[in-house]
């Protein structure tokens, strides 16, 4: 069986490349959707908020400067093709590039050792969070993104059961954002997993997170529950920062998995606007 | 209307603030988050003096990203307040007149401002790269083992954020939202 070897410089060269870019340059989608928002909020303030941050986006682009302070805890979705032969360990090509990231670019570094007891700065933002799965193929494809924890700790997880329905799952994101508030900087970007297990319903939320924002799930149904709750949530009048408004959202995403009999596991990942992530085949 | 402030706040400037106020700061505030807060906090427990004389000072919430060559400070935007809140209420018992952060505060928190006739600013979370053309200086008081978490002191012209709670309580958050719900 023939494998395409891909040296692990080359690896950590790619997520080198991915958390600087990511944390320079906001996405298009992003950056439409803020404009988008601009023209149609009703609060003066909301307007003005709107304003300085697309203009913080402009400048952080320009001067290649990272676009927030919170350059976030790097995670990746790596779909390893399993034709795929990496030439050194990968875990370690990754978080090496990890680590050149966050010093080369001058990215915080945000990652403490141990949660609890010890949380000493690591110091180069390492460990990465990897999600790795194998596909059919000869490549290595990488998502990668910056996650602030600013709207990461207002995220959360409900085993529902079936009984609850479409109308539980709504009501638990939406009862998830009104709780967040003013808290994950507005306007957000709303992760909502669906099924699974425990865990995956929560991978799944942040891999909706990282989906750009003008797509929408290939499910009719889902994609009708995104608008509707996008509507739903700018109804909130939490706005841009908080201060009031109607944009409290930018884009909701829903991502899917089969489950149990048993189960509908909902998680919900709050992102902020500076929904960052970046994409690479190699 | 923007309001230009002078730092020290003054106790006329306190009371003169109004939630919903855009203002710019200018002068010298401290800066501290998660780690520097407990630190000072467990000091303040034990009556142990502070590294640092919080007395009539603002406290910027924010751990800011590494400056590139050429630049004073790095990206420096606000960080989510109520994770300072357990330890809030303490420092403005010590004379604390202000915090800079972003987001809601707890009850505790407000009424602690309002027996000391404190005031709570909201800087835009997110916008660092933008906030930090406002930062011409920066020194680092205490802590440099936290890295990114030590407490500085900055010399901010004109730095933008809107009074969140004013010395009588009166809370943006509160308030705003419900302007445009439906």
């Amino acid at each position: 069986m023939d494998y395409r070897v891909i040296d692990a410089a080359e690896i950590t060269a790619a997520v080198k490349k991915l958390f600087i870019d990511c944390n320079y340059f906001i996405g298009g989608d992003i950056l439409c959707a803020l404009q988008r928002a601009r023209e149609n909020e009703p609060s003066p303030v909301g307007r003005s908020v709107l304003t300085q941050i697309i203009e913080n986006d402009r400048l952080a682009a320009e001067e290649e400067i990272p676009l927030c302070q919170d350059t976030g805890m790097a995670v990746l979705f790596v779909s390893y093709g399993d034709k795929v032969c990496v030439d050194g360990d990968f875990e370690k090509a990754v978080n090496e590039g990890v680590r050149q990231a966050y010093r080369d670019g001058y990215l915080r570094k945000s990652v403490v050792s141990d949660p609890v007891f010890d949380r000493l700065n690591t110091r180069d933002n390492t460990p990465a969070i990897i999600h790795t799965q194998i596909v059919s193929g000869d490549t290595i494809a990488i998502t990668a993104g910056g996650k602030g924890f600013g709207s990461e700790n207002m995220s959360a997880i409900k085993m529902l059961t079936p009984s609850y329905g479409a109308e539980g799952v709504k009501q638990f994101v939406r009862d998830t954002v009104f709780a967040a508030g003013p808290n994950p900087c507005p306007p957000i970007v709303v992760g909502v997993g669906i099924g699974g297990t425990f865990e995956r319903a929560a991978q799944l939320a942040k891999k909706a997170t990282f989906r750009p924002i003008d797509t929408e799930n290939d499910d009719p149904r889902y994609a009708a529950m995104e608008r509707e709750l996008l509507a739903e949530i700018n109804k909130m009048g939490f706005g841009p920062a908080g201060l009031g408004g109607g944009t409290t959202a930018l884009g909701v995403n829903i991502e899917t998995a089969p489950t149990h009999i048993a189960g509908m596991p909902v998680a919900v990942n709050i992102c902020c606007h500076a929904a960052r992530h970046a994409s690479i085949t190699i | 209307m923007t309001k230009h402030i002078s730092l020290p706040l003054t106790e006329a400037a306190i009371a003169d603030l109004k939630a919903g106020d855009s203002v710019l700061l200018s002068g010298t505030i401290l800066t501290g988050r998660d780690a520097a807060h407990k630190r000072l906090y467990e000091l303040i427990e034990k009556g142990e003096p502070l590294p640092v004389d919080i007395r009539g000072e603002l406290i910027y919430y924010v751990g800011p990203a590494p400056a590139k060559p050429g630049y004073t400070v790095g990206p420096a935007g606000p960080t989510s307040s109520y994770r300072m809140d357990k330890y809030t209420p303490a420092l403005l018992d010590r004379g604390l007149k202000g915090m800079i952060g972003k987001g809601a505060r707890s009850r505790e928190v407000i009424d602690a401002m309002v027996r000391n006739r404190c005031v709570y600013f909201a800087a835009i979370g997110g916008a660092a790269a933008l906030i930090a053309k406002s930062i011409k200086a920066e020194e680092i008081l205490c802590y440099e083992d936290l890295g990114t978490e030590a407490v500085r002191r900055y010399t901010v012209e004109e730095f933008p954020c809107i009074v969140a709670i004013d010395s009588q309580g009166n809370n943006v958050y509160e308030s705003e939202p419900l302007k445009y719900r439906s």
